[in-house]
C-alpha cells in the first residue's frame, strides 16, 4: 500500500467526517415522502409532459398517488420482502412504484426496459419477482412471455392503457385500477392509512431498499443489494457537496435500472425535495430539456459528444455571418471561459469580450441546449474528450466529472467546484475513503457500500473485504493535487510481446475523441503490435459525405468507402503521434486497422445495455477479422449474424479492407 | 390472487377481439354492387361486388394495374362508376363527391404522400380537423371566445393522435424534412383526425423498411381495436395483409378473382396463379 497516499486521504477523510449529518437522516424513503408532503406540501415534486402539456404533482399529490397505489398493492397481496420488477421509461408512475413498494416492505427491482425478453428473463427469475409494474403493452408482453419460468409471478400492472383491453384480467391490471383498490380499501376502513404509516415506521433502515442489476460487461448481470441507509446517506452527502436544495429541477431520462438515475431522480430528489421532470418520450428529451431548463443535470459523455456534434453540424449549415460570430466567440470562450467559471482573475478586455459572447452566442446556445439554468452538471461512466469537456465549461456550464459504481450507491469521487481537470475524476466524496492497492487497483470504503450481491456470495466475497473495502476493478492513481485518475480496467491493461504496456481503453478513447469515430476496439495483449476495429459515427460521417459529394447506399457502403478510410487513417496517425510522445505507451502505436461493416449493437450482444463494449464477446464473434489484422492480408470476408429490434435474426456479409499505418518514431529515439 | 377482489371478475373466455365480435354481427358498412369503371375503352374495374363490414380490416390486393387504387377512388367518390351501385351506411348515392365522402365519415391516405410539406406535423394533422370546426373564418382569425375554446378542444384531440402514433418528437417540424416512414405516419394521423368511420389506406407500408412496417401494422391494428375504425387497405406486402386483414378481396385486371379470409384466399388457385404464384 502506498503510505503517503493513504495519509493524504485520511486527512481528507477527517475533514469530511466532521461535517457529516447536519440534519439527522430519516430511516427510509417513504419517511422522506411523508416529511416532504408535510414540509414541502405545495412545492412541485414531479412533472411529466403528456399530450403536449407539462402536468405537475406537488409533494402532497405525490403522497396521495403513492399511498393509494401502495394500498392497492397490499390488496393484491404484496407482502414484505416481495420483489417487484419495474420496467419502462422514465414515467412518474414508475417512480411512484419505488416508494409504494418500499412502504410495504417490498423491494423494487428496476429492469432495463430495452433488454429483450430472454435477457430480462434471467433478471426476473434470479430476483424471484412476484409483481411487475410495466410501462406498456410491449413490456407486459415480455413479462407474460416469461410466465412459465416465473413461478412466483402474482400480478402484472401496466401504466399505459393502449392495446391492453384484451388481456387476462386475473393477472394483468391497470395502474388506475390498483389505485382504485387502494382508495376503496380506505373507504371501507379509514384506519388503513394509519396502518400504512405504521408499516412505514417498521422499515429497517439497514434492510434491503432496492436491487439494481449491473449491466454485466462480463458474464451474467449481478443483483446489487443496497440498503435504505446506503442510499440515504449517499444522497444527503451528494446534496451537501453541491449544495442542492428543494429549488433544483432535473430531467429524468436515463434508464431507471441504472444506479445513477436511481440516486439522482429518486434518492437525491426525496432527500433534498427537488423536482424531477419526466420527458414526453425518449425521443423528445432534447426539446423537453430546453423547456424545463434543469438546474442539476447528469449525462454520460456520449450525450455531450452528440450534442457537440449536432452543434458543429448545424453551424456548418448556418449563414456566413453567424458562423463567423460563432467561431470568434468560441475562441474567446476558449481563452477566458474556464477562468471566469473558476472565478480566476481575467483581463478587463477579456471579460468584456466574454460578456458580449454571452449575449450573442453562449446564452442562446445554452438556451438551445436546455442548459441555461444549469448550476451543476456531471458526466461519468466513460472518459470524456478533453476538448468536449472544455467546450461546455468555456460556455459557462459548470460541468464536472465524477467516478462511481453501483456498488457504492454512485459516489466515490467527484470534482469540487473550481478544481476541474479533464483528466481526473476528482477528490473522494464525503465520507468516502480511497486506497490504491499494490497492483494499482482503486479501492474504497463508504457508507454507500452495498450489502452484497443477491444470491451470489462468491462474487460478494471477491469484491468486498470483510472490513468493508470494495475492489473497483479499475486501475488508477492519485495525483499530486489529491485527485483520482483512472487509467483503465485493471484486468484489461495488457502487455505487447516486446514488453510494452498496452492500455486498450486509453488508445480507444484517444480515437473516440474524434467526432467521426463512434466506437473503437483495440487489440494487442500478447500480440506483436496494436491493431484496432473502428466504428464510424454515422451522423458525423454522413454529413461529411454529403459535403464532399460522396455517394453511398448504406452504412456498410459508407464504412468501406476509400475516402472514409483515408479520413480515419489521418486520425489514427494523429493518435500515433500522440502516443509516440509518451514514452510509457510509445510502443502501443496502432499498426493496422479496419472499419467495421456494421455498427456495434447491444441487441447483438456486442455492447452492454449501457453501451460499453463487450470485448470478450467481440473477440469471439469477429475472430476471423482479428486473425486477418495479425496476418498480411489486405482484406477479409466476414459474415455476421444480426438481431433486428423485433428479435428476428439475419446476416450481413461483407469484405472488410485492412489498412496499414506507418508508425511514428518513438519518443526516446527523437530525443536521441 | 386473493379472492376478495370483486372487480376482477371478468373471465378469460370473454377476451375476443373487437374485430371478430363485429364481424359476427355482420353489419355491412359499405357495399359495392356490380361496379364497372371505364376510362375511354379501358375497363379499369368490371362488374365487381364486395362489401365491408363494420369494424373489420378489409384488404384489397392484386398485382400492379389490377384496379385497386381505382376501387378506392370509386369508394370515396373521386371516380364515378359507369355501372353499379355503392351504398354506404345503407344509403345509396348516385354521384358522390369526395367531400360528401369526407363529411359522411370516410377518410383516406394516399399512395404517394400528399401532405402540406411546408407545414408542421401538428398543423398537418390539425388540417384534418377542418371539417369538424364549426366557427366561421372571422372568429377563427380573431381567436377569441368560442373559437378559441374550440381550437383548444381540437388541439387536445390532435395531441391524442400524436401520442397514439408516437410522433411527439416531430410535433413542430415541417413534414417536408421528415423521413418517408414518418411522413406516412403523419398522413395516417391526418386521416385519423377526421374521426372517420371508414378509413381507406392506399399502400400504407409502401417503401418502408421492416421496422417501419411493423410499427405501422401495430398502429393499424390498434386503431381498429381501440377506436373501432373500419379499415380498408391496399397493400403489396403479403405478410402484412395476411397478418392484418380479417377478409381479403383479390382483384386482377379489373376482375374480382377471390374474396374471403386470408387463409381461404391464400389457398385459392386463381390467386396463386395471378399473384402469389408470381411472387414465389
Amino acid at each position: 500500500m502506498n503510505k503517503s497516499v493513504v495519509d493524504s486521504i485520511d486527512v481528507a477523510g477527517d475533514v469530511v467526517s466532521g461535517t457529516s449529518g447536519s440534519a439527522p437522516a430519516l430511516p427510509s424513503f417513504p419517511h422522506y415522502l411523508l416529511r416532504n408532503a408535510e414540509t414541502l406540501r405545495n412545492r412541485v415534486a414531479m412533472r411529466h409532459k403528456d399530450l403536449g402539456i407539462w402536468r405537475e404533482w406537488t409533494w402532497a399529490d405525490l403522497l396521495q398517488e403513492i399511498r393509494s397505489f401502495s394500498l392497492g398493492l397490499l390488496q393484491l397481496g404484496l407482502r414484505p420482502g416481495d420483489k417487484v420488477a419495474i420496467i419502462g421509461n422514465n414515467r412518474p408512475r414508475l417512480y411512484w412504484s419505488f416508494a409504494a413498494v418500499q412502504a410495504l416492505g417490498g423491494v423494487p427491482v428496476p429492469v432495463y426496459s430495452d433488454s429483450v425478453a430472454e435477457e430480462m428473463g434471467y433478471v426476473l427469475d434470479h430476483a424471484g419477482i412476484r409483481f411487475a409494474v410495466c410501462q406498456d403493452q410491449e413490456q407486459v408482453d415480455k413479462v407474460l412471455s416469461l410466465q412459465e419460468t416465473l413461478t412466483g409471478l402474482n400480478c402484472v400492472i401496466y401504466d399505459e392503457e393502449r392495446g391492453m383491453q384484451h388481456y387476462n384480467k386475473e393477472l394483468v391490471h391497470a395502474f388506475d385500477f390498483v389505485q382504485q383498490l387502494g382508495t376503496q380499501a380506505v373507504e371501507r376502513d379509514p384506519g388503513a392509512i394509519a396502518n400504512w404509516c405504521d408499516g412505514i415506521d417498521q422499515i429497517d433502515t439497514d434492510g434491503l431498499c432496492v436491487m439494481l442489476y449491473t449491466s454485466g460487461t462480463t458474464g451474467r448481470p449481478k443483483g446489487v443489494m443496497l440498503s435504505h441507509r446506503n442510499l440515504i446517506i449517499t444522497s444527503l452527502n451528494a446534496n451537501r457537496f453541491d449544495t442542492l436544495n428543494d429549488q433544483e429541477e432535473t430531467i429524468a431520462y436515463l434508464p431507471l435500472a441504472w444506479v445513477g438515475d436511481h440516486v439522482f431522480s429518486y434518492g437525491q430528489s426525496y432527500t433534498a425535495g427537488y423536482c424531477v421532470c419526466c420527458p414526453e418520450s425518449p425521443d423528445t428529451v432534447t426539446s423537453d430539456r430546453r423547456e424545463i431548463a434543469p438546474s442539476y443535470f447528469f449525462a454520460p459523455p456520449r450525450v455531450f459528444e452528440n450534442l457537440l456534434t449536432a452543434i458543429t453540424v448545424n453551424m456548418e449549415d448556418a449563414s456566413r455571418m453567424k458562423r463567423a460570430m460563432f467561431d470568434y466567440f468560441i475562441k474567446v470562450a476558449n481563452k477566458h471561459g474556464e477562468k471566469i467559471l473558476n472565478k480566476e482573475p481575467v483581463s478587463p478586455i477579456g471579460s468584456a469580450l466574454y460578456g458580449l459572447g454571452k449575449l450573442f452566442v453562449y446564452g442562446p446556445l445554452k438556451n438551445r441546449l436546455g442548459m441555461s439554468k444549469v448550476r451543476v452538471a456531471y458526466t461519468a461512466g466513460e472518459a470524456i474528450g478533453p476538448d468536449i469537456f472544455r467546450f461546455y465549461r468555456s460556455l459557462g456550464i459548470n460541468l464536472k466529472q465524477l467516478y462511481g459504481q453501483t456498488e457504492a450507491s454512485v459516489y466515490i469521487t467527484a470534482q469540487p467546484d473550481g478544481q476541474i481537470d479533464a483528466n481526473t475524476v476528482g477528490t473522494p466524496s464525503l465520507d468516502v475513503e480511497i486506497d490504491i492497492a499494490d497492483n494499482g487497483e482503486v479501492m474504497y470504503r463508504s457508507p454507500g457500500v452495498f450489502m452484497g450481491y443477491y444470491k451470489n456470495d462468491d462474487a460478494t466475497e471477491s469484491t468486498k473485504t470483510p472490513d468493508g473495502w470494495v475492489h473497483t476493478g479499475d486501475a488508477g492513481f492519485i495525483d499530486d493535487a489529491g485527485h483520482l485518475r483512472i487509467i483503465d480496467r485493471s484486468k484489461d491493461v495488457g502487455k505487447l510481446n516486446d514488453g510494452g504496456l498496452f492500455p486498450p481503453k486509453y488508445i480507444e478513447n484517444k480515437l473516440k475523441f474524434f467526432s467521426d469515430i463512434k466506437e473503437v476496439v483495440a487489440f494487442g495483449d500478447g500480440k506483436d503490435y496494436v491493431a484496432v476495429f473502428i466504428n464510424i459515427d454515422l451522423t458525423a460521417v454522413a454529413n461529411w459525405a454529403e459535403r464532399n459529394n460522396i455517394v453511398y447506399g448504406s452504412y456498410q457502403e459508407l464504412a468501406a468507402h476509400p475516402q472514409v478510410y483515408d479520413m480515419v487513417l489521418a486520425h489514427v496517425e494523429k493518435v500515433n503521434a500522440d502516443l509516440a510522445a509518451e514514452p510509457r505507451v510509445a510502443s502501443a502505436q496502432i499498426r493496422r486497422f479496419l472499419v467495421l461493416h456494421k455498427e456495434l449493437d447491444a441487441d447483438d450482444g456486442e455492447l452492454t445495455r449501457t453501451l460499453k463494449v463487450r470485448r470478450s464477446f467481440i473477440v469471439e464473434r469477429y475472430g476471423e477479422l482479428i486473425d486477418a489484422l495479425y496476418s498480411d492480408k489486405t482484406e477479409q470476408f466476414v459474415s455476421t449474424g444480426v438481431t433486428f429490434e423485433d428479435g428476428r435474426t439475419g446476416t450481413i456479409d461483407a469484405t472488410v479492407r485492412i489498412q496499414n499505418v506507418p508508425s511514428v518514431q518513438r519518443a526516446e529515439q527523437v530525443v536521441a | 390472487m386473493s379472492a376478495n377482489i370483486d372487480i376482477a371478475g371478468m373471465s378469460n373466455s370473454e377476451t375476443q377481439t373487437g374485430a371478430q365480435a363485429q364481424a359476427d354481427a355482420k353489419e355491412v358498412l359499405l357495399s359495392v354492387d356490380n361496379v364497372t369503371l371505364t376510362f375511354g375503352g379501358v375497363k379499369a374495374i368490371s362488374d365487381i361486388s364486395f362489401n365491408i363490414n363494420k369494424g373489420e380490416i378489409r384488404a384489397i390486393i392484386g398485382p400492379n394495374g389490377a384496379g385497386k387504387t381505382s376501387m378506392l377512388n370509386v369508394i370515396n367518390g373521386f371516380y364515378h362508376p359507369q355501372k353499379g351501385r355503392i351504398s354506404y351506411k345503407g344509403k345509396t348515392r348516385k354521384r358522390m363527391k369526395p367531400y360528401h365522402a369526407a363529411s359522411s365519415g370516410i377518410a383516406r391516405t394516399f399512395q404517394n404522400v400528399a401532405l402540406f410539406s411546408g407545414m408542421s406535423t401538428l398543423d398537418n394533422i390539425m388540417s384534418g380537423r377542418s371539417l369538424k370546426m364549426k366557427r366561421g373564418l372571422f372568429w377563427q382569425i380573431l381567436h377569441v371566445g368560442p373559437a378559441r375554446a374550440e381550437e383548444i378542444e381540437h388541439r387536445a384531440h390532435v395531441e391524442k393522435i400524436i401520442d397514439f402514433l408516437e410522433i411527439a418528437h416531430i410535433r413542430k417540424q415541417p413534414v417536408g424534412k421528415l423521413p418517408y416512414g414518418l411522413q406516412k405516419r403523419v398522413e395516417l394521423g391526418r386521416a385519423m383526425a377526421m374521426e372517420p368511420e371508414l378509413l381507406l389506406l392506399d399502400e400504407p407500408m409502401a417503401g418502408m423498411n421492416l421496422e417501419e412496417k411493423e410499427d405501422m401494422s401495430r398502429f393499424v391494428l390498434d386503431l381498429n381495436s381501440e377506436f373501432g375504425t373500419t379499415i380498408a387497405l391496399i397493400e403489396h406486402d403479403m405478410g402484412v395483409v395476411m397478418d392484418l386483414a380479417d377478409r381479403v378481396v383479390v382483384l386482377d385486371y379489373g376482375q374480382k378473382i377471390a374474396d374471403g379470409t386470408p387463409s381461404e384466399v391464400q389457398s385459392n388457385q386463381r390467386v396463386i396463379d395471378a399473384y402469389l404464384g408470381v411472387a414465389s
